[in-house]
């Protein structure tokens, strides 16, 4: 397990990383914590004849709240998101995703920036990131945009950022109240991916009626889903778990899974209907407690 | 004398070769570095079947730093293409003509480093015709299947059939059966392992004209004696090294291609070779365990006595019979399938079946299909008990060979040493509150709750082997040990077996404690290098403490012997006048005339009596009268989830009974390995081969191995029934774990289904598995 020959180029700066992708166009790779990417290169899926490394790019590992948005740097590890008391307190969907990437030895590199670049419907981010609205910062030559999560995942392993674009940080809308969210994952054993995942997301008005809504699903289609069907048959609703079900069901049907090891596609539609509905329930119960 | 404790036999003495390992510092085969050594590749195939059309070497051969490409057909010049397996079966080193399974070696390439030999395999141009692959065992017995093995003379995929017990009593006592059941059980192809792959460093001395391996071998000796054999090369100018062992558990006991291409190599080019195989070479090559086909059936009484027991088997062996049985034995001891359980008949039969997949059969874990045998026996008996309405532990007590009955001979044949089964079960289901435990499984079930309490009471058999059955290759399966007692009282044990992780140099030195009263500390045991140790055939089966054990106990009272002339010289009394008593000889009637050890060995040395021999030494070669038979209760409590098919294991525990313990702190710390090695089978691990015979499993990422977050927390508890034949009473424990654990989960689980219909489960019970079940039953979330 030996990956093919490259060369590996060190950025300390963004524009330094942006001005090193730009020179090796489609032959370079950004290396943020490695973890899917050196695994691809071992087995030889992936063989780039450049590495540009950008752990050392200042700036880009900073977790804060600003303006009613929760900002996350492209280059925070997995470890850090987990361990924040801010991600903790305001944001236990996300830490409930950090929690079950893979084991501590991952997560201790794996980067939040580089779970949603990879572009793989099997990461888990993606699907809490599409439940709570957030919003992806890139940087490429000519400067920075913004783009919506939903706009974000276009195909397994292919995102909307050009290859000289960096994720520089993810946006997520702080909190409105009485909300609460939670991430639920099957996997087969730790440190696996999902067989499949649910992200949930509520919101709750005054009278207790579901204002917001969001359900992320992970691993059950050829890139993350947002279960839109199921999370409109939420809104204006009063939660109960004959709702949830009902949404559950909605969100089962979305997913488009396909057979292999982790079970038949029918067994994975199953699955996703049982995490949405817990998922739902926890996130009822984060609300409530809000 | 000395003020150190002895620590001999019942002491949970920590284990020596922790510091080591603690630290970083273990000697793996991939820890040897020698000057000029160079890194060998392997090609392998992308094909289950095909024809090798070409074998184009050029472009690897003009890589930089590439010195060598070895394919078959330079081989096959040298004699060396094909190798004997230790199943008399012959195995392709590297092919001429076809390859017969995913994976298979193909060529080797030779480089000046790791990376370079690794680009070099992918320059290696082979063009194949593809052939049609058989994977099922079931249509390669069929008429017309493609043959996996031209080259032999039976044109047949058949490899053999091997039956046990009697055959026209069990039919009489089925034909006339009040109740009969029968099941077909699949117990899967499953790998081992190990945490450190294979591999070797071979190294050809011209100066002196010698050959020395590091290799991760469980049995060295017999490996060196195959490599003299094979090679032609005298054995003693042969020396293999099994340094420390990063886990073996049966895979590491037949001989891979790869050492012998390194070898080759190494001949050739005069230069050291390494090779060390990746993770998913090891999974997708080595040697498989398991893969058996089953159809059990029980004859019984109404009221729930177990007349008689038939059982045929297919055993699927991949291309190859390259399993590391006992010579006698191709289905390994599998006909012990009664269990432990007093029955009137048996007839076991198994065929063997070539198909193309990797070659083995290994025991992994496992005593030569215990595993198989047991699973066996403790799924059959609770489909018993479900069809005559039966506890399961009601069924077991009714149907348990007595105490009394030892020795017992069993249906199939063998003379179990000693046992006390309805002992341990009631001590097991005490310990658990079996009652309390099934109201509240009624409770449960009233409210749609699924939950299962499973059983398994098994009976091993380990130790091979007596020397009237049993031998590998013609050597018989004896083993040995060699003591020497310093002048200052402190000793050197070289053993025939090869610690892989089970504490032999704590154990072993225990042995010796015990028996010279010595301090543990100063017996330092040594094995695995063939220039040294005496000969012996290597650990697995759980034959070393039986086997090399009793060997070790009978060198050290050879040496008491000896000590006790040199001691009455020193008394200046009779030897007859001496009893060895509190780790001393003491003269019998005053017991504070004495001399220790400590004080002999000096003795031994510089006053020893006229005509005695100086030095005090001994070997011991020793042939076990019979094998052990540990046994245990395991009774395992789970939960299943209904919205995703998935077991939780609640609860689990083992009482095991392996006779007489040499350290508590060792056999605790085997039963815990050994019983999350049950578990992986039972609910997570199995290698996958899609139609065209790929492998699907070849990394851990889908072969899936079982985590502390996985595990239980372990409950363990013990009953002792030495074995009367072992010179310490000890009967080995290694794999009883494993091969129990797995029923008792299984069990578990058909029994948290039981009232739905549900009989039977093959392993493993995965989600998806269970999840489709409960679809069927109407229970699923
Ligand atoms: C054993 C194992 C188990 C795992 N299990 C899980 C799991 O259960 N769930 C899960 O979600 N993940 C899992 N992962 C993946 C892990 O979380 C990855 O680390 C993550 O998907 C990628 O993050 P990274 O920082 O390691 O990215 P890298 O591996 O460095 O990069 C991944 C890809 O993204 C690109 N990239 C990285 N950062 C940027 C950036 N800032 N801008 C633009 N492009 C970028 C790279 O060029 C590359 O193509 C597992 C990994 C391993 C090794």
């Amino acid at each position: 397990m030996i990956p093919g020959p490259f060369s590996y180029r060190r950025a300390t700066s963004i524009e330094e990383a942006i001005a090193l992708l730009q020179q090796y166009g489609g032959d370079a790779k950004v290396l943020s914590g490695g973890q899917s990417l050196i695994p691809m290169m071992k087995f030889r899926l992936a063989e780039p004849a450049v590495i540009v490394d950008i752990n050392r790019v200042p700036g880009l590992d900073t977790i804060e709240e600003r303006n009613g948005l929760l900002s996350i740097g492209g280059l925070v590890r997995e470890t850090t998101l987990e361990r924040s008391p801010l991600i903790r307190q305001r944001y236990p969907i996300i830490a409930d995703t950090a929690e079950v990437i893979a084991d501590p030895l991952v997560r201790n590199l794996a980067t939040v920036g580089g779970n949603l670049a990879h572009g793989d419907p099997a990461n888990d981010h993606p699907a809490t990131m599409l439940a709570l609205r957030a919003e992806v910062v890139a940087r490429g030559p000519s400067g920075e945009r913004v783009i919506s999560i939903d706009d974000f995942f276009v195909d397994t392993f292919t995102t909307a950022l050009a290859p000289d674009e960096i994720l520089t940080e993810i946006r997520v809308p702080a909190p409105p109240p009485r909300s609460g969210g939670a991430y639920m994952k099957f996997e087969r054993k730790v440190g696996d991916y999902a067989v499949a995942a649910a992200a949930a997301f509520l919101a709750l008005d005054e009278a207790r009626k579901i204002v917001r809504a969001g359900i992320g699903l992970t691993n059950v289609s050829y890139k993350p889903l947002r279960a839109e069907a199921a999370e409109n048959a939420l809104l204006g609703q009063a939660p109960s778990d004959e709702l949830f079900r009902a949404a559950a069901e909605l969100a089962a049907q979305a997913a488009d899974p396909t057979s292999d090891l982790r079970g038949p596609a029918e067994y994975k539609r199953a699955v996703a209907r049982t995490m949405t509905f817990r998922a739902l329930q926890k996130a009822l119960s984060r609300a409530q407690a809000a | 004398m000395t003020t150190t404790p002895i620590r001999g036999l019942g002491h949970p003495v920590k284990r020596k070769e922790d510091p080591r390992f603690i630290r970083g510092k273990g000697t793996y085969v991939d820890d040897v570095k020698l000057p000029g050594m160079l890194y060998l590749d392997i090609v392998r195939s992308p094909y289950a079947h095909a024809r090798i059309k070409r074998i184009d070497t050029s472009k690897a051969l003009a890589m930089p730093g590439v010195v060598d490409v070895i394919t078959g057909a330079e081989l096959e010049k040298a004699g060396l293409a094909w190798m004997p397996t230790l199943m008399s079966d012959r195995q392709m080193v590297l092919p001429t003509e076809r390859v017969v399974y995913y994976a298979q070696e193909v060529a080797a390439v030779v480089a000046t480093d790791r990376y370079t030999a690794a680009d070099a395999v992918l320059a290696v141009e082979v063009e194949y015709e593809p052939l049609t692959p058989v994977l099922d065992p079931f249509k390669a017995l069929e008429p017309g299947a493609p043959l996996v093995r031209p080259d032999r003379e039976q044109k047949t995929n058949h490899i053999w059939h091997w039956e046990a017990g009697d055959k026209e009593k069990t039919d009489r006592i089925f034909q006339e059966a009040e109740v009969v059941v029968s099941q077909d059980l699949y117990i899967p192809r499953i790998h081992v392992c190990s945490i450190e792959t294979c591999g070797c460093v071979v190294n050809y001395d011209r100066a002196i004209d010698k050959l020395t391996i590091w290799m991760t071998s469980q049995a060295p000796h017999a490996h060196r004696t195959v490599f003299s054999l094979v090679s032609g090369i005298p054995e003693h100018k042969i020396r293999i090294i099994s340094p420390d062992i990063g886990g073996g558990f049966g895979g590491k006991v037949p001989v891979y291609p790869g050492y012998v291409i390194a070898t080759y190599a190494a001949l050739k080019l005069g230069k050291p070779i390494k090779w060390i195989e990746d993770r998913s070479e090891n999974l997708q090559a080595d040697s498989f365990a398991r893969d058996y086909h089953i159809h059990a059936e029980l004859a019984a009484t109404r009221d729930g006595k177990i007349r008689a027991m038939r059982v045929h088997t297919v055993a699927d062996h991949g291309a190859f019979d390259a399993a590391a049985n006992p010579s006698k034995f191709p289905a390994g001891l599998f006909s012990v399938c009664t269990g432990s359980y007093d029955m009137e008949a048996a007839h076991v039969a198994v065929d063997g079946v070539y198909t193309n997949k990797p070659p083995g059969g290994v025991a992994y874990r496992c005593s030569f299909r215990v595993t198989e045998a047991v699973h066996t026996i403790e799924r059959m008996v609770d489909v018993l008990a479900d069809e005559l309405g039966m506890d399961p532990a009601e069924i077991r007590f009714k149907n348990f060979i007595r105490p009394e009955q030892f020795p017992y001979k069993s249906p199939t044949g063998w003379e179990y040493d000693s046992g006390n089964y309805p002992a341990t079960l009631q001590k097991a289901l005490d310990a658990i509150g079996y009652q309390e435990l099934r109201r509240e499984q009624a409770e449960r079930r009233a409210r749609g709750e699924l939950m299962g309490i499973g059983i398994s009471t098994f009976t091993e058999i380990v130790g091979a082997g007596p020397s009237h059955t049993f031998d590998i290759l013609g050597i018989k399966m004896f083993d040995s040990a060699e003591i020497r007692v310093h002048p200052t009282g402190s000793a050197i044990v070289r053993i025939g077996v090869q610690t892989q992780g089970q504490g032999h140099e704590t154990t072993f030195a225990q042995i010796v404690a015990e028996e010279l009263g010595l301090p543990v500390e100063n017996i330092l045991v040594e094995h695995g290098d063939t220039d040294t140790a005496p000969y012996g055939l290597g650990t697995y089966a759980s034959r070393s403490t039986p086997v090399a054990g009793a060997a070790t106990a009978v060198a050290a009272r050879k040496i008491r012997e000896k000590a006790r002339l040199i001691a009455a010289h020193l008394l200046e009394v009779s030897p007859d006048d001496l009893e060895w008593r509190d780790y001393a000889f003491r003269v019998k009637g005053s017991p504070d005339r004495f001399k220790t050890m400590q004080e002999i060995a000096f003795a031994a040395y510089t006053n020893f009596p006229l005509g005695l021999e100086g030095g005090l030494e001994a070997v011991c070669y020793y042939d076990p009268p019979n094998m052990t038979f540990p046994f245990g209760a395991y009774v395992c409590v789970v939960d299943i989830d209904r919205g995703t098919g998935q077991v939780k294991v609640r609860e689990f525990l083992a009482v095991d009974d392996c006779g007489t313990i040499i350290n508590p702190m060792i056999v605790e710390g085997q039963i815990h390995g050994g019983l999350t090695m049950g578990l992986a089978p039972a609910l997570f691990e199995e290698i996958v081969y899609d139609d065209n015979g790929t492998m699907l499993t070849g990394t851990f990422m889908d072969y899936l191995l079982p985590t502390a977050v996985e595990t239980p927390h372990w409950k363990t508890d013990k009953t002792v029934t030495p074995s009367p034949h072992h010179p310490l009473g000890a009967k080995g424990v290694g794999e009883s774990p494993t091969i129990g654990a797995p029923p008792a989960i299984v069990n578990a689980v058909v029994d948290a289904l039981s009232h739905l219909g549900v009989r039977h489960i093959d392993i493993p019970i995965t989600p998806a598995k269970l999840y489709q079940l409960l679809v069927e039953k109407g229970v699923a979330e």
